[in-house]
């Protein structure tokens, strides 16, 4: 099944390899447009508005030209808020030096032979699609210099091209994209060997601010997401699922729930069991019904009695207690430097705590909704996904199809957060639509998404740090508990993968001489998945916050005590520390992403300086910081709190410092960091989910509260570092130093160190 | 059933729906008008705001037997050309992210700038603190609604 997780390799992209020309394939198989063995630049016909026949240029899958100039490009990546659909393609018309104005974006289906990874997680997108994207529209700009150097007869060195044209240089000589395309169409497509990529100073777009595509269709309600998708004779089912995971229907009494008018019927969806998986829904009871409010009083009214299995006495409040005393002991060693138990014996002075964080719900204000129709073995569905090819491999399967009998349409997601990296709702749209023979859309409640999550595990880790006789920070202990998302796979799973523990444990980049990683049992008793930055989360909350405390035993403040722990300028590695554990670098060879001291010693400066760390406040108020590395984007953060007399919590101002590389759309990266702040503020001061026999408590917004805007960070002011690296994402990595540099300023301004979350300054 | 004759976006509609189905339902499922949201069901999230008679409602938990004579007014009747200066701030801030929430926000935002053509922002946090985005574009929100009131917006 293709669900991976967020750290995973994935199939690396290159733009003129057969798995980007499969459109140029199938037509060259229907028109012999093959001479001398190179491929032509020619893909097919479309039409304008008035159906007058253009010719189209389509050496590539991601983006043609049209005779009336119109550039379409290709969106191929899900877009939920992180500004996709306009990065990648502002890439490739920057490149080509198109005319914004005059293109079109389209968003792809999913298909992964057709254009590669589109499994939307892990801040891969312009990591993994910088280059490819780049050599696309240089490809069509050199086919277009070409073009206008055949027609003008000049050679192509004094071309160049700009705002939809080529224009000869010097020379007020110009012309039109699209009056290139009859002329480009007899030319061979050029190889990637061939081409040059601009310099950084040509850019027009790459590194500047350009606005998101869909920005007024948003404005004006007339974007369409997963909810909005309609099509005729469309029913719309709403699900009583079992509250508890793995169970399932023993029966149903469905007469009152009949008895609404507008339902059409009922049916029982048999689900996963155990284990849960990331590809198979819930089991439960549909109501199909001709309007969301039909279904959704139908289901209320549904009378069903769950088998419910073997997870209906979990609690986790009696598990966090009993992993408090699990984490106390030694534990699988997953990585060791030096000898720990030495430095500990010899230390001057143990710090030791413990940290709890909760079980977390995505809570995407869009819930889970997908479309189905399913008709003579085919299926074509309309949904919220961030991974279609995975969500089409799972529905192919589950209908028995082959995928290529599945056409996997992707809307607009309001919120995915890795929630929607999951197929379970497509699913049940798929098996509803062909047991009822009707086109399904199954669309969750705001209950049902928080009761029936893949949720973010809860945490539980002990930290020992050791201070010598010389002041140094002398060892390291870091143990670690937490369900691990492999159990929603396979139950025997109890520790967590080298994937979970690279997250801001296994990844301890400081020189300590001693260092000790260690995992324990915990078993998974609810559908465990991943949410924007995973372990990243509790893991850099209790390194971060220790690291606070170290500095304050050592009579340091925490930038310096970090700077000097960062110790000389090098690349750090891993695997030789490591015990039967690997180090996945987020999917990359870490010769390709090294880890950067320097870099991170840089960022760490610039948030100092912006920030004014060291000045002094006012009583209540105070600063603390974090910096961590994740998803292979170096941030370092200050938090600025003011703690009342009451104890009430206000953030006027947060200091992110970022280097990501060359950055891409600057207001885009901005907006994840501003986004990523307030997205880490809901957990640090609001959110938890808790679960008594089996059944998750909280159910709306109410229960399980996030962030509104009175309590919500105030300013966000991000700096970003200038830098030619390849770039890297920023979607997960503003999330893990925030909470930690909030607790640091709460302690900072209380005297108060934070153990638990979420943050409770009354208890 | 019932059947209900209204006004939405200036335009009648005459609807055969049962007595406590939401508006919100009513304009999205029978209507047809999808810019209006379904985020929570129980007016905890302000992605369904809409207007009645110029003031903010949460649709999702307004019955449409509660609506009578009253004119409704979605994001698709808020403005001609989506030339609202709310809008029209949004855009200048470039407030959304994934954007579900967005036209909730900007409901709520002009019933607010109605109520109170130059809003502290102070008062802006507390009219909007029933609008959750969960992608955080709090703040440019804010500014978005001082620029919309005229209030000079410093950059943050």
């Amino acid at each position: 099944m293709n669900i991976l997780t967020p750290f995973q390799k994935r199939k690396t992209a290159r733009v003129d390899s057969e798995i980007f020309s499969v459109s140029r394939r199938d037509f060259l198989k229907t028109s012999g447009l093959l001479t001398g063995g190179l491929i032509l630049g020619v893909s097919f016909f479309s039409c304008d508005s008035k159906g007058k026949k253009l010719a189209t240029l389509a050496p590539n899958v991601y983006l043609s030209v049209a005779s009336d100039g119109k550039v379409t490009i290709v969106a191929h990546r899900s877009e939920m808020g992180q500004g996709i659909r306009t990065s990648l393609p502002l890439i490739i018309a920057d490149e080509m030096g198109a005319d914004w104005n005059k293109v079109e974006i389209i968003q792809a289906e999913g298909d992964e032979k057709k254009y590669g990874n589109q499994n939307t997680d892990g801040s891969f997108s312009v990591r993994m699609f910088y280059k490819p994207m780049r050599e696309a529209g240089a490809i069509v700009r050199l086919l277009l210099l070409r073009a206008a150097a055949k027609e003008w007869q000049i050679d192509v060195t004094k071309l160049d091209t700009q705002n939809g044209q080529v224009i000869q240089l010097g020379s007020s000589r110009k012309k039109d994209f699209g009056d290139l395309v009859q002329t480009a169409l007899s030319l061979p497509v050029p190889k990637v060997s061939e081409i040059k990529l601009k310099d950084r100073q040509h850019f027009n777009m790459i590194g500047k601010e350009t606005p998101i595509i869909d920005l007024h269709d948003i404005v004006t309600g007339k974007a369409v997401f997963g909810i909005d998708a309609i099509v005729e004779g469309m029913k719309i089912a709403v699900i009583k699922r079992c509250p508890v995971v793995g169970g399932s229907v023993k029966s149903v009494n469905d007469r009152k729930a009949l008895a609404v008018p507008g339902v059409v019927k009922v049916i029982t969806i048999k689900g996963a069991g155990l284990p849960a998986t990331l590809s198979r829904p819930l089991s439960g009871v549909a109501v199909i019904a001709e309007n969301t409010w039909a279904a959704i009083k139908a289901r209320d009214l549904l009378e069903v009695e769950w088998e419910l299995g073997a997870n209906a006495s979990y609690n986790s409040a009696i598990q966090i207690e009993e992993l408090k005393q699990v984490v106390g002991q030694e534990g699988t060693l997953r990585r060791k430097r030096g000898d720990f138990d030495a430095a500990k014996a010899n230390a001057k002075k143990v710090i030791e705590h413990t940290y709890i964080a909760p079980y977390l719900a995505h809570a995407t204000i869009e819930p889970p909704c997908a479309l189905a129709i399913v008709t003579n073995g085919s299926c074509e569905i309309w949904a919220c996904t961030q991974n279609p090819q995975g969500a089409r491999d799972a529905v192919a399967k589950e209908l028995g199809v082959a995928a290529e009998k599945v056409k996997m349409n992707v809307t607009l997601l309001g919120g995915g957060f890795g929630r929607k990296s999951k197929p379970d709702f497509i699913l049940e749209a798929a098996i509803l639509a062909k047991e009822s023979g009707l086109p399904i859309k199954v669309q969750w409640t705001r209950e049902d998404d928080i009761r029936h999550d893949y949720y973010h595990a809860m945490s539980v880790q002990r930290i020992v740090a050791t201070i010598d006789s010389q002041n140094k920070l002398s060892g390291w202990a870091h143990h670690i508990a937490n369900p691990s998302i492999s159990a929603t796979e396979d139950q025997a799973v109890v520790q967590p993968s080298d994937g979970e523990l690279m997250l801001g444990a296994s990844d301890f980049p400081y020189n300590v001489p001693a260092i000790n990683i260690a995992t324990h049992d915990a078993k998974a008793h609810l559908r465990i998945g991943w949410l924007r930055s995973v372990r990243n989360i509790p893991q850099v909350f209790a390194a971060a916050t220790m690291l606070d405390e170290i500095a304050e035993a050592r009579g340091l403040d925490a930038v310096a005590n970090a700077l000097e722990l960062l110790g000389e300028d090098r690349h750090i590695t891993f695997e030789q520390e490591l015990i039967k554990t690997t180090y996945p670098n987020y999917g990359e060879k870490i010769e390709d992403y090294p880890w950067e001291t320097s870099r991170m010693k840089k960022v760490i400066e610039r948030v100092a300086k912006e920030s004014g760390w060291g000045k002094s406040m006012p009583a209540g108020s105070a600063l603390g910081f974090a910096a961590h590395k994740s998803f292979l984007t170096y941030v370092a953060c200050v938090v600025e709190v003011k703690v009342s007399q009451d104890k009430k919590i206000s953030i006027p101002n947060v200091y992110y410092a970022v280097d990501c590389g060359l950055a891409v759309n600057v207001d885009r990266i901005k907006s994840q960091f501003e986004g990523g702040a307030q997205f880490s503020a809901s957990f640090a001061l609001k959110s938890a989910i808790t679960v008594k026999n089996g059944e998750v408590e909280q159910s709306n917004f109410d229960g399980y509260q996030i962030i509104r805007m009175p309590d919500s960070p105030k300013q966000i002011h991000v700096y970003i570092l200038d830098s030619d690296a390849k770039p890297t994402g920023v979607g997960e990595p503003p999330v893990p130093p925030f909470t930690p540099a909030l607790c640091n300023a709460i302690y900072a301004a209380t005297g108060k160190r934070i153990y638990t979350l979420p943050i409770d300054l009354t208890v | 059933m019932a059947k209900y004759s209204i006004l939405v976006n200036g335009k009648k509609h005459d609807v055969d729906v049962m007595e406590d189905m939401p508006l919100l339902w009513v304009l999205r499922d029978i209507i047809g008008l999808k810019g209006t949201k379904f985020g929570c069901g129980k007016a905890l999230c302000g992605a369904c705001t809409v207007h009645l008679n110029d003031t903010a409602i949460r649709s999702c938990s307004f019955p449409i037997s509660a609506i009578g004579y009253g004119k409704v007014t979605t994001i698709e009747g808020l403005s001609e050309a989506g030339d609202h200066p709310v809008q029209e701030a949004w855009e200048k801030f470039v407030v959304p992210q994934c954007g579900y929430c967005q036209t909730g926000q900007i409901m709520n935002a002009a019933a607010l700038l109605k109520k109170n053509a130059k809003p502290s922002e102070q008062e802006i946090e507390q009219a909007m603190q029933g609008n959750l985005c969960r992608c955080g574009t709090y703040n440019r929100i804010k500014a978005a609604i001082l620029e919309a009131a005229g209030t000079p917006v410093t950059a943050g």
